[in-house]
């Protein structure tokens, strides 16, 4: 039971790290059907803007988080600009290989401007262990799990509640239709990009303090693994992302609790095969018909 | 009554095609115009045009702003939509997987204000501003008969009732043009003789000039003032519809030449 609860924590603080890079993913889908492979390297470049600001600059870690996110948000906002926008109305395949170029770029100017190596990331709150009923907890997994959930509320008041928000569903349900109510449709996919891209930022601070090292490849694994987060849960669902993340965090704990480590990555690209057998539409997602 | 929409030598090629050429009209404040003619002359591209979906080729539209007249030609959709055109389309274009409320606070997005950190905070002023925004488009959806419906989703609406929505949307963008294609496409007679009325009705509430599209004869005669004919596209006539009836190109061009 307590090994079942313990599992169970672990898997819900990396669940919501996977949570928060899958919202990314299914947003951008959802405004502009693009897989943005480039995503886990924003990612990567949040951890390293942590990384610098907190060692160089000595940012205590809500200023590292919050410029973090901002800077991520830019980030996102100048790549949809420069690579994906004058493809808008390409076929969808260029804009897919367009973001695994951008992704290569990413990885590869950080590893030549910085060195490939692995660096240990500031521990900018000094960990603190609680047992709580022969569980262990540590202030920095609360910090993740409360971070990730205030997060994910943000956002999906953002989308309910707010005229950008509304905005943002009318462009992705039509986008034509849209821009003919008023809507100016690339200002609308530019917020898209920088709150997923603001999200992605947040997480790759977020698992530096918890896993406690950076390189500039650490992106390509959790990308994918937030990607199939996204299509478990439904791809460009909100809250499908949210609960896909989650899932798959838990996943992976409960493959690496039984002794099967070194078979983590390989359960969750199973559970995509499977996914995309037997539900291709994800949990929440909508089964679209193509039009012929 | 002044002119609010014009249009000169209007033309758009697609590669050697000419799908509009050398259009001049005009569309004064408060006017019902009609657009007809047989398929394929253009109605539809003519629309597109004036409402910046596509770039013409030449010609000139002009539009009379707060501060003199503004040319639309090259002016995004966006632009052109929130200088007050508002449009309804040929195959129903709601958001469909949006509620009926959403759809119509989606088409006010240009009409208030709403800081970022307000709402995302949920400062008073935004509760303010959205109880507002939520009431003027309830009162809305109330004179269209629309406000049982205010939570549904938008495609699970009835065929007629999503036609009428549409153009509650389109006002909603509180236009000083709405252009309706083809209202009463698909209708049967007694939804025809509804939409005849809505049509009126939003004339004389709302004060807007409307030019429509439409295939049924009955609507156009009854509805219009002014009644402009293309037939491949160029225009034809112009005129009445008393004067149309009676006009032997018109006849031609819809029931071919005479024995």
């Amino acid at each position: 039971m307590t090994t079942l609860l313990q599992q169970l924590i672990n898997g819900l603080s990396l669940g919501s790290i996977y949570a928060l890079l899958a919202l990314g993913y299914t947003m951008v889908y959802g405004i502009i059907k693009l897989i943005n492979f480039a995503h886990g390297d924003i990612y990567m470049l949040g951890a390293f803007w942590g990384y610098y600001t907190i060692n160089f600059w000595h940012f205590n870690f809500i200023f590292a988080l919050v410029s973090a996110m901002f800077v991520c948000a830019v980030a996102g906002v100048v790549i949809e600009y420069l690579a994906y926008r004058p493809l808008r109305h390409a076929p969808r395949i260029t804009a897919l290989i367009t973001a695994i170029g951008v992704s290569y770029f990413l990885e590869n100017i950080m590893s030549y401007l910085y060195g490939a190596d692995t660096r240990n990331f500031p521990q900018v709150i000094k960990q603190v262990n609680y047992t709580i009923f022969g569980v262990r907890i540590s202030n920095i997994q609360i910090l993740i799990l409360a971070t990730a959930c205030f997060l994910m509320i943000l956002l999906q008041l953002i989308i309910k509640k707010t005229k950008m928000g509304r905005a943002m569903r009318a462009v992705s349900v039509d986008a034509d239709a849209a821009e003919l109510v008023g809507i100016n449709i690339n200002r609308t996919i530019s917020f898209t990009f920088a709150l997923g891209s603001s999200m992605a930022g947040a997480a790759g601070v977020l698992i530096g303090l918890y896993y406690n090292s950076i390189d500039p490849l650490m992106g390509m694994t959790p990308g994918i693994k937030a990607f199939v987060a996204a299509v478990v849960g439904g791809i460009g669902s909100v809250p499908g992302a949210s609960l896909g993340g989650f899932l798959i965090g838990l996943l992976e704990t409960a493959v690496q609790s039984v002794g099967l480590s070194a078979y983590k990555d390989a359960a969750v690209y199973l559970v995509l095969i499977i996914i995309l057998l037997v539900l291709p539409a994800g949990i929440f997602g909508k089964n679209v018909k193509e039009k012929v | 009554m002044s002119t609010l929409l014009k249009v000169e030598d209007l033309v758009k090629n697609f590669g050697g095609l000419t799908a509009v050429s050398d259009v001049t009209m005009q569309l004064n404040d408060d006017e019902l115009v009609a657009l007809i003619g047989p398929n394929g002359a253009g109605k539809t591209t003519l629309f597109n045009l004036l409402t910046g979906v596509i770039v013409p080729s030449s010609g000139s539209i002009t539009f009379r702003g707060p501060n003199g007249t503004i040319p639309l030609n090259g002016k995004k959709a966006y632009k052109i939509a929130n200088l007050g055109m508002a449009r309804t389309f040929q195959n129903i274009r709601l958001f469909k997987e949006l509620s009926v409320l959403d759809n119509v606070l989606i088409a006010m997005t240009a009409h208030y204000k709403e800081g970022f950190v307000q709402s995302v905070f949920r400062l008073p002023k935004f509760y303010r501003t959205e109880a507002q925004i939520r009431q003027e488009a309830i009162e809305l959806l109330k004179i269209f008969d629309l406000q049982d419906d205010v939570d549904k989703l938008a495609k699970n609406l009835p065929y007629g009732i999503q036609r009428r929505l549409e153009i509650v949307r389109g006002l909603a963008m509180k236009p000083k043009v709405l252009f309706l294609d083809e209202p009463a496409a698909g209708m049967n007679p007694e939804e025809t003789a509804d939409l005849t009325r809505l049509i009126r009705q939003i004339q004389r509430e709302f004060h807007i000039t409307v030019l429509l599209i439409e295939h049924d004869m009955s609507l156009v005669m009854n509805l219009a003032e002014r009644i402009y004919v293309l037939d491949h596209g160029s225009l034809l006539a112009e005129g009445t519809p008393a004067q149309i009836q009676q006009n032997p190109a018109v006849i031609k061009a819809y029931l071919g030449e005479e024995a």
